[in-house]
């Protein structure tokens, strides 16, 4: 029963977050904290705090820790797919209608036009992600190096991720942070 | 063997995408550029527009949809299975040890060095949209006319859009599916 309620909540907050990322946490506070007291709110800030500094996505990762806290690694995976299940079919059907109508011309011009709509909300975030995470002149040089040989040489992102991580501990080491 | 490739790919990318959904479209540009036959650049950038208007964590939806059009819905559960296996072990793990995680400072040294990296990934998966969205690098290469190069009405567009969500108090806070929808109307309405 705690599996399918876990299931069931995490699968409405999936459908009821657009965008995700901030956008889940009201709705986390209102499923989880309040409605079935799974976790405090603090303990929830906690979690997903560590889930931007950890790999994936962090409604997935929010949703793991709950579920772990719930009802132990099987709760994690249960709560884990609970948030991804709507996602999967949605997507799942629009890609399928999409691909009907790609052909239209009116439906070209709707995709060109949200193309520079994209543009722009790629350039919102990155500003919003910039004010975190540049705060000294270390951490812009790396940044400006990673954005530099991005776009001019064929590189994984994975590299830059190592590099960047083995920087964060040297450039700490070495005093240079926060200058 | 596309669907093994598929999760191996999605594997990679939940493991090392880090700061959430955005994070991880640096990696499909990868992705796209080693795997042409699975989708393109432009494709990308009309996922991303479906996933960000669509209910669920941006990231899981890019996953999801990739791997439909890689290879229906079968890729699709795998793309996203793929996705959060990795990112379900770790927190698995950093849940038995919440507190020493949160305070360790070797992970905190690591997180400031990944931060950057991150914004860096993005702003440059995002020149790879302008590129394709506000240029016309093709029609300049056919004409030689230099003013061909920029699209004109999507310069527009985007100028409109900038100051719609950054500077007019009454717009800045909508939900980014309100100017998405909006700028497929002008895309119809002034034939893009």
């Amino acid at each position: 029963m705690t599996f399918l309620r876990l299931f069931a909540a995490f699968a409405k907050v999936g459908v009821l977050t657009f965008g995700g990322g901030y956008a889940m946490i009201p709705m986390l506070e209102r499923e989880i904290v309040d409605r079935h007291g799974w976790a405090t709110s603090e303990e929830l800030m906690d979690y997903y705090a560590v889930g931007q500094c950890t790999p994936g996505v962090i409604a997935v990762n929010t949703a793991t820790f709950i579920g772990y806290k719930v009802a132990g690694n099987l709760g994690g995976i249960v709560a884990t797919l609970g948030v991804v299940f709507p996602s999967f079919v949605i997507l799942s059907l629009i890609a399928g209608i999409i691909q009907n109508f790609a052909d239209i011309p009116a439906v070209k011009s709707a995709f060109a036009g949200i193309r520079v709509c994209v543009c722009v909300l790629i350039f919102n975030s990155v500003v919003k992600l910039w004010k975190g995470a540049v705060k000294d002149k270390a951490a812009l040089a790396l940044c400006l190096l990673v954005f530099f040989l991005s776009v001019f040489f064929d590189i994984s992102p994975i590299v830059f991720v190592l590099f960047c991580g083995t920087a964060g501990v040297l450039l700490t080491r070495w005093g240079v942070r926060g200058k | 063997m596309t669907l093994l490739l598929l999760f191996f790919e999605f594997f990679k990318t939940g493991l090392f995408a880090v700061g959430g959904g955005m994070a991880t479209l640096p990696f499909l540009y990868d992705m796209s550029a080693r795997h042409p036959e699975w989708f393109s650049a432009a494709q990308l950038a009309d996922m991303i527009a479906v996933s960000e208007s669509t209910p669920g964590p941006i990231g899981v939806n890019m996953a999801t949809y990739v791997g439909f059009e890689t290879s229906g819905v079968p890729g699709a559960l795998v793309a996203t299975l793929g996705l959060v296996t990795p990112s379900v072990i770790v927190i698995l793990i950093v849940a038995r040890m919440l507190k020493a995680f949160r305070s360790n400072k070797t992970v905190d040294a690591v997180f400031y060095g990944l931060r950057p990296c991150s914004v860096g990934l993005i702003a440059a998966a995002g020149i790879l949209v302008v590129k394709i969205a506000l240029f016309r690098f093709d029609a300049y290469a056919a004409s030689g006319i230099f003013t061909d190069i920029f699209n004109w009405k999507a310069l527009a567009l985007a100028a409109v859009l900038l100051v719609l969500t950054r500077v007019v108090k009454a717009t800045k806070k909508l939900h980014p599916v309100v100017f998405i929808l909006a700028s497929a109307a002008a895309g119809v309405l002034f034939s893009f």
